[in-house]
């Protein structure tokens, strides 16, 4: 028993979709149980924070921690983490790119609590709007911060695992990688380098040049469920999204939303996408132009669904401090 | 000397919590509360999005529970574009709505709130687990559990793109259309998970109440709470996962409104308290009366027993016989145990399976119709569904060209939030009288929240 090597596997500002796909390893999980001790999991595993503040620096073989971070605490169970483990991954879009929730950069953090706890119709009518925290002495929460980071923005990450959330197959690869000690060189995302396109079902039906004259919604319109979306004027995210989800969005005929990032030499997903729509617009005048590129709906939040906090930009607070 | 003990991080559950028990000088408990240390911000976040987006947007809300997001967003796109699914389409979301409710309630029956039942409450913490369950039952039973659980996820995979993040949801209906072969898989699936449904039922009989443990917790006055609850019925008043009004209920059980929805404001508040991000959900035409059960408090709870609670029976057959069987053994509706929550969910696993068995007979489902586009201006929409741990609702107003201004969720485990609260402090004070805690003990009451597999990434969004 006290020979296997030790895995922990920890969440931070997350949903629990991460956990549930290391639970869809199924049998595959219970092989790992034979081969590691998984010694903190706290959605599976009555372990608690002191009892891990009780072992060893580097004892932990390898943490997989997903969920971007917002909490003061998580920044202390980041670090904590790294110290106790020989190798970290981060587990995940939020981990990896700040995910879905690293969309809060778009807003300050007063303009949060703001709506959440005194703007919403089903909010009590108080004189004073109150906050969580606000007088909480005895019981003191963990501070929401001004911005949201990703884990490699708080603590040195050796491995990232794409996707919202990973496949199975992706986590069952880089745990036995570790296992197996046949590890890539450090700084990796373990899933290929080649974008969704690849691998899509539809790629044959890509042509070599798109010409868009109106982007289209889903909701207002039908499409070809045998034809690349982009050629039909819906957006895609396919282009500039890295493969290795088994293009299950595509595969229920919908379209990529960028949730594996970006490719290994790319900078900034957003930016790429903006950079591959500009270039298959069709328009003679710039006006034209702009009223093409009016068509796309929120294209912030949709080009940085994913890549917020990890962008250039990092979203409207993401310069400022904690 | 007073002190404070914290349990921290709480375990077997979905998101953050901790644990405060404050003991006085006798070493007695003073005081308990269950805190959720944790924020995202989807109320605004989501604001100034394209509202197409909601269904996978706010259902990364949570990944345990991410089908109840889906489902009840792309229902309010149905209301908010004014347009009504084709038939196969709402049986394709029911399907997926219910192989959803199977799988998760399976999730805390066998990895979260089981193992405490079948391993034992006070087993070591290292047995307290899905593995120790598997030890005690045997690898086979284990494999079983855990392929089949398995199997129904991957159903909803085929159906929705992905078990974890569905994407099929889309105003008016569904993006992908179904096979007759995929079909035929359905029906052989849920065949297997009434089977799977019947066996944990089994084990539940066989092993959890004959435990002496979960026997005195079950049958004590110390674990109850005379609340309301509430949850949704259909048109006689029987329990519907997917759709039908909002039925609540008094502490003697009696109707005590039913309501549809959109009408939300009217009947539901939040409570913004200092120790826990969570808003708290109280009936608002009982009020706010603080952390006490009774007629005269605004506290309800939902979630499985909530539901059955409010339910005059089950709209399948398997289920409505374990329905009865239950109440017959706890004294009549409205049940009021905490633990009776475990047995709820058994029953609800049982009518998911069954419902599905339904469903997946229904060759409308193959037909080649699978949305209604819409063509009305949107403007505001409301929609629900009963989620794993209660009532659902997504309520969004709209610019004329569908991006969202505003965005209000009301989200399962807040319904019964105050209940969680108050079920800890009445197991804190059952167990801990002379200051001495055991992992056992805190274990115990951990078990007092676990009943209601609380979501607290979802609690507070």
């Amino acid at each position: 028993m006290g020979s296997k090597p030790k895995i922990a596997l920890y969440w931070c500002s997350s949903c629990g979709g991460c956990e549930e796909s290391v639970i869809d390893l199924a049998g595959d999980l219970l092989t790992v149980v034979k081969q590691a001790d998984i010694l903190f999991w706290p959605v599976a595993i009555d372990t608690k924070y002191e009892d891990l503040e009780g072992i060893g620096d580097g004892e932990i073989e390898v943490t997989l921690i997903n969920g971007a971070i917002r909490m003061d605490d998580q920044v202390h169970m980041a670090r904590l983490l790294r110290k106790k483990s020989r190798i970290l991954m981060a587990h995940g879009s939020c981990a990896h790119l700040g995910g879905v929730v690293g969309l809060a950069n778009f807003f300050t953090r007063d303009a949060i609590l703001q709506r959440i706890y005194h703007d919403v119709p089903s909010a009590e009518h108080v004189r004073e709007p109150r906050f969580p925290g606000q007088g909480s002495q005895e019981a003191p929460l963990p501070y929401f911060s001004n911005y949201v980071q990703t884990l490699d923005q708080v603590v040195s990450v050796d491995y990232y695992i794409p996707g919202c959330p990973p496949t199975p197959e992706l986590i069952k690869e880089a745990i036995f990688s570790v296992l197996e000690d046949r590890l890539p060189e450090p700084g990796k995302v373990l899933a290929d380098d080649k974008a969704l396109c690849h691998t899509c079902p539809l790629s044959e039906s890509k042509p070599d040049t798109i010409r868009i004259q109106r982007f289209k919604r889903v909701y207002e319109t039908e499409w070809d469920p045998t034809r690349c979306f982009l050629d039909q004027g819906i957006i895609c995210l396919g282009p500039v999204t890295r493969g290795g989800c088994r293009a299950r969005c595509i595969r229920a005929n919908m379209p990529c939303r960028g949730c594996f990032g970006p490719l290994d030499n790319v900078l900034d997903q957003g930016a790429k996408a903006s950079a591959l729509l500009s270039a298959i617009i069709e328009a003679d005048d710039v006006e034209e132009l702009e009223k093409i590129a009016d068509s796309i709906p929120d294209p912030g939040g949709l080009f940085y669904r994913y890549g917020l906090a990890a962008s250039v930009l990092r979203g409207k607070v993401g310069g400022g401090t904690r | 000397m007073s002190r404070r003990i914290t349990v921290d991080p709480i375990t077997r559950l979905e998101g953050h919590g901790r644990i405060h028990i404050f003991l006085d000088d006798a070493g007695k408990v003073n005081r308990a509360c269950l805190q959720v240390p944790e924020l995202r911000g989807f109320e605004k976040f989501c604001e100034g999005r394209a509202v197409e987006e909601m269904p996978t947007l706010t259902q990364k809300i949570c990944g345990v529970c991410p089908t109840a997001h889906h489902t009840a967003a792309s229902k309010a796109l149905d209301q908010l574009f004014a347009v009504d699914p084709p038939p196969a389409a709402k049986i394709i979301r029911e399907l997926i709505y219910n192989a959803f409710l199977f799988e998760d309630h399976l999730l805390h029956f066998f990895f979260l709130g089981g193992p405490d039942l079948i391993v034992g409450p006070t087993a070591p913490a290292a047995k307290r687990n899905i593995f120790g369950i598997i030890e005690k039952l045997g690898e086979e039973t284990g494999k079983t559990i855990i392929e089949t659980r398995n199997r129904v996820r991957q159903m909803i995979g085929v159906l929705s793109g992905s078990a974890t993040y569905p994407v099929c949801g889309l105003p008016g209906g569904v993006s992908k259309r179904v096979t007759e072969e995929e079909r035929n898989e359905f029906e052989k699936t849920a065949k297997d998970a009434v089977a799977l449904a019947k066996t944990a039922l089994e084990v539940f009989h066989r092993v959890v109440r004959k435990n002496k443990v979960y026997q005195k917790l079950l049958h004590s006055d110390v674990f109850c709470h005379r609340t309301y609850y509430m949850g949704l019925v259909d048109d006689r008043e029987r329990l519907n996962f997917y759709d039908g009004m909002v039925r609540v209920v008094d502490p003697e059980g009696r109707e005590f409104a039913k309501f549809e929805a959109r009408d939300y404001l009217k009947h539901l508040e939040e409570r913004v308290e200092p120790s826990t991000y969570q808003k708290i959900l109280y009936l608002k035409n009982v009020g706010w009366k603080g952390y006490v059960d009774g007629k005269e408090s605004g506290v309800y709870r939902v979630g499985p027993l909530g539901r059955l609670n409010v339910s005059e029976g089950m709209a399948t057959a398997g289920a409505q016989e374990e329905f009865e069987r239950m109440f017959d053994a706890l004294g009549g509706r409205p049940v009021h145990n905490t633990f009776a929550y475990h047995w709820a969910r058994l029953v609800e696993i049982l009518y998911a399976a069954e419902r599905m068995c339904e469903l997946s007979t229904d060759k409308r489902m193959t037909d080649a119709k699978t949305r209604n586009v819409p063509t009305n201006r949107p403007e505001e929409g409301m929609g629900v569904c009963e989620a794993p741990r209660g009532t659902l609702f997504h309520h969004y107003k709209t610019t004329p060209d569908a991006i969202v201004k505003e965005l209000n969720l009301l989200v399962a485990t807040q319904n019964s939030a105050a209940a969680i609260s108050m079920s800890v402090e009445q197991a804190a004070r059952a167990i801990i009288q002379d200051g001495k805690v055991s992992d056992g003990k805190l274990n115990i009451v951990e078990m007092a929240f676990r009943a209601y597999d609380p979501c607290l990434a979802c609690a507070t969004h």
